[in-house]
């Protein structure tokens, strides 16, 4: 078990390595003068001079060859040291801890909201097959999965911010404010969840195991209670999983049009502002979380499918 | 007794039917979507780049059907418009993904070894970080643009088709054609091409139709964040972005845009289902009773 | 009267490819307390016989015909009826213990689960009486197995741990589909040894559905050959295996390796497609023009039922039976 830990984690560090070798490379194919961009967003273009350009080069040490820069990144990154915003001048981890949370809130908001509507109806519908309610989950699921989020989430604002004022469109800090971007968030993905769970229960119904309970005499209710649910749920962890990346995709986009002060806004926003250092730290944090989170799900399969437990032992 | 077997007889038929139904169906609005997009200057109103300020965001009207924008231009027509890049995005990217992930694919299940290796853990590293986000970061850092867009994703695309089809090279490389065809001595790239490709090409055709949905909400979701192409250009997503300060004002900026992604994507996704079901008639579910 | 009495049973599969008739016109007797055999190749429909009993076929199967058990026709009862039916009266020993029990299970669960329904026995007493079941079956160390998964068991187990779990009901009818398929020689004589206990000892009547003649031979009062949906032949067990009179039950025991292995002509046919008349004129060496075009009767001949013109070797095409002197045959 350790060593396939241990395995994992050594991919997250390539992992990182990889991706912000990529970004670090994007950073400087870009159009536009690293240093210059900098100046820009620290004086302003009406006063900048030459000499803030050139000594902002030299001590952002922007004049090295790019791959001693990275390097000389990757240095300070091991040691802790995540650089400073180029916006702000903030420290990054600052910025981005403080950030956390919101992501965090919405990130769990979404995820409940997504199962509470994914799981139940990806059951009913597998065991109603066929039925109308079947058709009408199926019907709203693939919808669901075919809608951009981000238009959910503007009719949404349409509906109950503009027209009927039930929440507010911007801002943190209540539940309230929560709700749409939640919904919004959690919706697209219980799309994706609904069908997978469901065709992950129908496998499970056709087994044969499910046949022979029945031949037992037990109860519908009881099969699927106590015989299909468990065996369906081990797909169902794997599909959450996989809905991780989707997740963090998600809050990209709808914390920017909710306004929510998370770590998707902020990514977006040092994007548009070139604030490299807070882009290479957003991405870090990214890989991170990912990496660390389906790992947390594989692990979770040791509990629940005994099949795997036993082979861990062994 | 004999009615509930007439009303299991009618019954599947019908499940039959519809599944196909669906499919055709996507193929119908499909083949619509490119009429439009090749007919475009034929079929919008207006022009899609042409601007009347004193008619600025007027609700749809017979002169304009979706009414207008910010700019007074016909939304439209700056959707039909917009079709063409949505499609040719769709397309492109999903090519070149596919293409690249066949060969890679290929390689690494045809020779094995260090090939396979190497090929794999780019694949795991490549996935093992949301897709999205990291074409975001590329083409957000390169700069506007549609083609930073496509080469993003197009980056980020290919993986799923590298995997599927080392799968499949591994299961069709143990079957004793490739055995015969290698002691025969064809080359590999023949072996590659004539008898693995067409039988590993089936679930390449499925992931792809599904991919040029996702690729288009992919790419609707850069424009709506700023990216790609930029305006006066007509692309779905950044229309969205225009519209969603006039939410108040004028919904139709907002709506019809979406409500055209949303149908685009819904006619690859009813083909891609459809097609899965008939390549897989494994996965076919039977219930029990 | 028999305990069981399926009359004219029909089961019909609504598949893309085209109907599936698995089951034809197929009427048979289980006496209380005997094991009938039902006989034939992979594929002939005796396993969706024994699942049509129960009603535990897909839905897209529709089921024609009677199966009375003790007076009341199983195929019209309803959800609740049926419920109590399953398990508690006519039970059901599955194919392929390793893919009929589940895996996210314990074994003791999956039997203890049965006596708390059928016996109402509480749980706590359940599981001990699950290790007593397990015993009583020669499970080895039946404690520990009853707190393990089917995949820590070996086949031999796992096949006595599902039998185990079938019996908690008591019942008067067990269905055993294929229990020996698959299996080798040693856990064979295993399978047959638990078979003959259950038997014995809890007295239940049994349909064993199988293919292999051996096993049916040492443990069937009576047998029944089925193909392509149809009993062909049905008689005492004795009487069938050592002078069989359909040619295709001849041809059966013919192909043993002890009677020199002699493969029938030819190849059963995919139930899509039946043919016309006797199902098996195709490969049949007594065919003839009318065996093509007619659909033989059940026939008395020698004491055992027979679906053939000419069993009896005379030449001449047997007379009809009415449905009376079946019943009195069967007796």
């Amino acid at each position: 078990m350790l060593k396939y830990i241990a395995r994992r984690l050594a991919m997250l560090v390539i992992v990182i390595i990889g991706v912000t070798l990529i970004t670090f490379t994007m950073m400087h194919l870009a159009p536009g003068d690293p240093a210059e961009l900098i100046a820009t967003a620290r004086y302003g273009m009406e006063n900048l001079t030459e000499e803030d350009v050139e000594r902002i080069r030299v001590a952002e040490g922007l004049d090295a060859p790019v791959f001693i820069q990275y390097l000389r990144w990757l240095g300070h990154t091991v040691r802790g040291d995540f650089g400073c915003s180029l916006v702000t001048g903030d420290p990054v981890q600052e910025e981005i801890l403080l950030k956390i949370p919101a992501t965090f809130q919405l990130a769990l908001a979404a995820l409940v909201v997504s199962l509470l509507i994914a799981i139940p109806a990806g059951i009913i519908s597998a065991v109603k097959q066929y039925s109308p309610l079947d058709y009408l989950t199926m019907t709203g699921a693939l919808l669901g999965v075919s809608m951009p989020n981000f238009w959910l989430g503007l009719l949404l604002i349409l509906l109950f911010s503009v027209t009927l004022g039930w929440f507010p469109v911007f801002g943190y800090g209540s539940l309230r404010h929560m709700i749409l971007p939640a919904v919004t968030l959690g919706t697209g993905m219980a799309a994706i969840t609904t069908r997978l769970t469901r065709s992950s229960m129908l496998d499970v119904l056709r087994q044969d195991y499910i046949i022979a309970a029945r031949s037992k005499g037990l109860a519908e209710r009881n099969v699927i209670r106590t015989h299909a649910l468990k065996n369906s749920f081990i797909p169902v962890v794997t599909i959450v999983g996989l809905q991780i990346g989707h997740l963090l995709e998600g809050t990209v986009i709808v914390e920017s049009i909710f306004a929510w002060p998370g770590i998707g806004k902020l990514l977006v926003d040092s994007i548009f502002a070139r604030d490299f250092s807070m882009i290479q730290g957003c991405v870090l944090l990214f890989a991170v979380l990912f990496v660390i989170v389906n790992l947390l799900v594989d692990i979770s399969y040791v509990y629940l499918d005994p099949r795997i437990r036993y082979e861990k032992e062994s | 007794m004999a009615s509930a077997a007439v009303a299991v007889e009618r019954n599947l038929t019908f499940i039959q039917l519809k599944k196909n139904k669906l499919a055709i169906i996507g193929l119908l609005i499909i083949s619509l979507l490119v009429i439009v997009a090749v007919f475009a200057p034929v079929l919008a109103p207006h022009h899609p780049y042409e601007q009347d300020l004193d008619r600025v965001m007027m609700a749809p009207c017979s002169e304009y059907p979706f009414g207008t924008d910010d700019f007074g231009r016909c939304i439209l027509s700056r959707i039909i418009f917009g079709t063409r890049i949505s499609l040719a995005i769709g397309l492109i990217v999903t090519a070149i993904s596919a293409v690249a992930g066949i060969i890679l694919g290929m390689l690494a299940g045809f020779y094995g070894g260090v090939i396979d290796e190497v090929i794999m853990r780019i694949v795991d590293i490549f996935l093992a970080f949301p897709g999205l986000i990291l074409a975001l970061v590329i083409a957000g850092l390169l700069g506007p643009g549609m083609f930073n867009v496509l080469f993003a994703l197009a980056l980020v695309g290919w993986m799923g088709y590298a995997r599927v089809v080392r799968g499949a090279v591994l299961a069709e490389k143990e079957k004793s054609f490739v055995e015969t065809a290698m002691s025969l001595g064809a080359s590999d790239l023949y072996i590659m091409c004539r008898h693995l490709l067409p039988n590993v090409i089936a679930p390449v055709i499925v992931m792809a139709t599904l991919g040029i949905g996702h690729t288009i909400l992919a790419a609707a979701g850069l424009s709506f964040l700023g990216l790609g192409a930029q305006p006066p250009i007509p692309v779905w997503g950044s229309m969205l972005n225009d519209g969603k300060q006039y939410l108040q004002t004028a919904p139709y900026m907002t709506i019809f845009p979406g409500l055209a992604i949303m149908i685009t994507v819904l006619s690859f996704n009813f083909l891609g289902d459809g097609l899965r079901d008939i390549f897989d008639p494994r996965l076919k579910e039977k219930s029990i009773e | 009267m028999a305990l069981l009495s399926i009359r004219n049973l029909t089961t019909v599969f609504h598949a893309e490819e085209g109907e599936i008739k698995a089951c034809d016109q197929v009427s048979m007797d289980i006496p209380a307390g005997k094991t009938i055999g039902l006989i034939g190749e992979t594929g002939c429909g005796k396993s969706v016989l024994g699942m049509s009993i129960l009603r535990l076929l897909p839905r897209n199967a529709v089921i024609r015909g009677e199966i009375y058990y003790k007076d009341q026709d199983v195929l019209k009862m309803n959800g609740d009826q049926l419920q109590r039916l399953r398990g508690n009266e006519i039970a059901l020993l599955p194919q392929s213990p390793s893919t009929s029990l589940n895996p996210v299970l314990k074994i003791g669960f999956q039997i203890a689960e049965g006596l708390h329904l059928h016996r109402k026995t509480k749980w706590e007493q359940a599981w001990e009486k699950a290790v007593e079941m397990l015993d009583f079956l020669k499970l080895p160390e039946p404690e520990k197995r009853v707190q393990e998964y089917p995949h820590q068991l070996s086949g031999g187990m796992k096949q006595r741990a599902l039998a185990a779990a079938s019996i908690t009901g008591n019942p008067s009818l067990l269905i055993a589909d294929e229990p020996t398929k698959g299996l080798d020689a040693v856990l064979r004589a295993q399978v047959v040894g638990v078979l003959r206990q259950l038997a014995r000892e809890t007295g239940a009547a049994m349909l064993l559905i199988t293919h292999d003649l051996k096993v049916a031979a040492s443990l069937c009062d009576q047998i029944a050959v089925m193909y392509a949906g149809e009993i062909l032949e049905q008689g005492a067990a004795e009487q069938v295996l050592k002078d069989p009179v359909h040619p295709y039950t001849k041809g059966l025991l013919a192909s043993l390796p002890e009677h020199g292995l002699h493969p029938i002509p030819g190849y059963s046919p995919s139930l899509l497609d039946v043919p016309a008349g006797c199902k098996f004129h195709q490969r049949c060496s007594l065919a003839r023009d009318l065996c093509a075009e007619k659909c033989p009767p059940l026939q008395i001949i020698n004491g055992v039922q027979v679906r053939c013109f000419f069993g009896d070797q005379s030449g001449e095409p047997q007379q009809e039976l009415h449905n009376r002197d079946l019943q009195e045959a069967a007796v």
